[in-house]
């Protein structure tokens, strides 16, 4: 739309967008100084850290803070175990979404006003956390990697989505067009419905992976080995609870040590949102795209 | 029915997840029955003996539970006060500037926070407000003040809580009202413009009343999860010196229930809170319906 320069903007207006850029760049500078901060001084040096040097940008740059993770072995292995689970229970989560959404969203499928009721009630309300970990403990999931997968498989949210998509983007007149020619619906949801749909794919991974990536209590209330353990539930330990089994001090270095651990939670803040940092901006678009979706219809 | 038979690949084809909201979502439902029994685990949810209401006079018996009623309600409203403006006044700061690469930027950073986990921002929290360590503290001295040990004042841990949330989801937030604030019709701005309105009658006379349903919605889901204040933050940011104010029902839940193994116990408090939060979700809807005709059914 071509803009239409020939009313001039009185002085009133003039003030108010003057407000209105001072506003946004005050909300720019409030979100991105804590960034920025965390990242500087997971750059520092460890005494320029604990000694409260550090404003704005790393003062004595060193990468000690990142040195130190690395030979940690719980957070290794914590990362390794969360790149475990993101990835299978990302591949089941939107697997078994699509397989739901798709007949949710033809017309000719019977039942698709009851089972939208049924699993919308469920966003109402709850069995609430005692019996859901009961249900849990009965299927004898504790302790295991499927505790982290299955019992969040499915979110009614994602759900919506794929059901909208696939309502709006895939007309029931292809799909009458089809079953004309003898195609079946299997055949025609994998070569003709998901080739569409890679958008909507990606959506949902993005979706599935991030909340998998970066969710913790799950692991917190069902899993008891360390060697299960993902990466948040090792931070967890780390910078909030400050326990570490693998903790053996030196007497003579403590001072040291304990500068280098301080430095350390900056480095481990940057390193665990390191995956969602480095697809951010892809994700960006993509999850603006899955809100919008959603609200069409919610 | 020629349509059953016609299509029984769908019923093959949502079959998994059925079942999985049956067992994971329908039987928690059935098994909250639990708060009317004394679960044993011999005996399982189905033959332990029914108590009627004991478990819920318990609860109610104690004066405890009125402190962890009162500090959900207070976190739960000061939350909403605060959340609740932001996004709007965001969006519509950002509909006023022209499509260009500074608006796409501040889009981005406030986007940004959503994405950092529950556990991050949490040590980020705990380490921008460390006594020893902390920028805030740094900032303090800078300027000649004490230095305060935040998340030990049990005075400051809703504030603590409620803002450290409006910094994470207000832009997140935004995005469904500037979605709303696109589909607006643009006739109704030029014509605004032809009669000489000023930017800020616009938006109260066109982009308010334009984005009206879409606040009335988000409100009413909102007023709806007044008992479910974010546990897995609350939690994490717990510590023994806070915990007068910072323990809520969901995380006492917690505690009796899987700490301490008072399945019927817990299972009760937890059964009130959902069994509030679908009245309050009730009850925000019909009054939406009744005042602005926008609601959720």
């Amino acid at each position: 739309m071509a803009k239409p320069m020939s009313i001039k903007e009185s002085f009133g207006d003039k003030v108010f967008l003057a407000m209105v850029y001072t506003f946004l760049i005050s909300v720019v500078i409030v979100v991105l100084y804590p960034l920025i901060y965390i990242v500087s001084s997971s750059l520092s040096s460890p005494l320029a850290v604990s000694s409260g040097k550090v404003w704005l940008w790393p003062v004595d740059f060193s990468l000690a803070g990142y040195k130190a993770i690395f030979n940690n072995s719980e957070v290794l292995v914590g990362y390794a175990n969360s790149l475990f689970y993101t990835f299978f229970g990302t591949i089941i989560s939107v697997t078994l979404t699509v397989m739901f959404a798709y007949p949710l969203s033809r017309k000719s499928f019977y039942g698709r006003n009851f089972l939208m009721i049924f699993i919308l009630f469920t966003m109402l309300f709850s069995g609430g956390l005692i019996p859901e970990y009961l249900v849990v403990k009965h299927l004898h999931m504790l302790d295991t990697r499927w505790a982290l997968i299955i019992p969040k498989a499915i979110a009614v949210w994602q759900v919506i989505i794929a059901v909208t998509f696939f309502r709006t983007s895939i007309p029931d007149e292809i799909v009458e067009a089809s079953e004309m020619d003898g195609c079946s619906d299997l055949r025609f949801l994998w070569s003709v419905v998901l080739p569409l749909s890679k958008p909507i794919i990606a959506v949902l991974v993005l979706m599935y992976a991030i909340f998998q990536w970066n969710s913790y209590f799950d692991a917190m209330i069902y899993l008891k080995s360390e060697a299960l353990y993902p990466l948040q539930v090792v931070l967890r330990n780390i910078l909030i609870l400050n326990t570490t089994s693998s903790a053996t001090m030196d007497a003579q270095k403590l001072m040291e040590m304990n500068q280098v651990a301080d430095l350390m939670k900056y480095s481990l803040i940057v390193v665990a949102s390191l995956p969602v940092l480095i697809i951010y901006p892809f994700v960006q678009r993509h999850f603006m795209k899955g809100v919008l979706i959603g609200s069409v219809k919610g | 029915m020629k349509s059953l038979r016609k299509h029984w690949q769908f019923y093959l084809l949502i079959i998994p997840a059925v079942l999985y909201f049956i067992i994971f979502k329908y039987i928690p439902m059935l098994g909250s029955i639990i708060a009317f029994k004394d679960y044993n685990v011999v005996q399982g949810i189905w033959g332990s003996p029914w108590v009627g209401l004991k478990y819920f006079k318990l609860f109610f018996d104690n004066p405890a539970a009125w402190d962890l009623i009162k500090n959900t309600l207070f976190i739960s409203f000061y939350g909403i006060v605060a959340c609740f403006p932001l996004p709007i006044i965001l969006a519509l700061a950002l509909n006023e500037i022209r499509q260009g690469r500074f608006k796409k930027f501040v889009q981005i950073v406030t986007y940004a926070p959503y994405f950092i986990s529950t556990v991050v921002l949490v040590s980020m929290i705990i380490v921008l407000t460390s006594p020893r360590l902390g920028i805030f503290n740094h900032m303090l001295e800078a300027i000649g003040l004490p230095s305060i040990n935040f998340m030990g004042d049990p005075g400051l841990f809703s504030s603590i809580y409620v803002w450290s949330d409006v910094w994470q989801f207000t832009g997140y937030s935004a995005v469904i009202y500037l979605a709303a604030l696109s589909g607006i019709d643009t006739s109704l701005y030029e014509a605004a413009k032809i009669d000489g309105a000023s930017r800020l009658q616009k938006i109260i006379h066109i982009d308010l009343p334009g984005i009206m349903p879409a606040i009335t919605i988000i409100l009413i889901l909102t007023v709806g999860n007044i008992m479910g204040v974010g546990f897995e933050k609350i939690f994490l940011m717990q510590n023994p010196l806070n915990l007068e104010t910072s323990e809520v029902l969901s995380t006492y839940v917690y505690k009796m229930g899987l700490l301490n193994a008072n399945y019927s116990f817990a299972g009760a408090i937890g059964l009130f809170n959902s069994v509030v939060n679908l009245i309050l979700l009730v009850m925000a809807n019909i009054f939406a319906k009744r005042i602005s005709g926008n609601s959720l059914w």
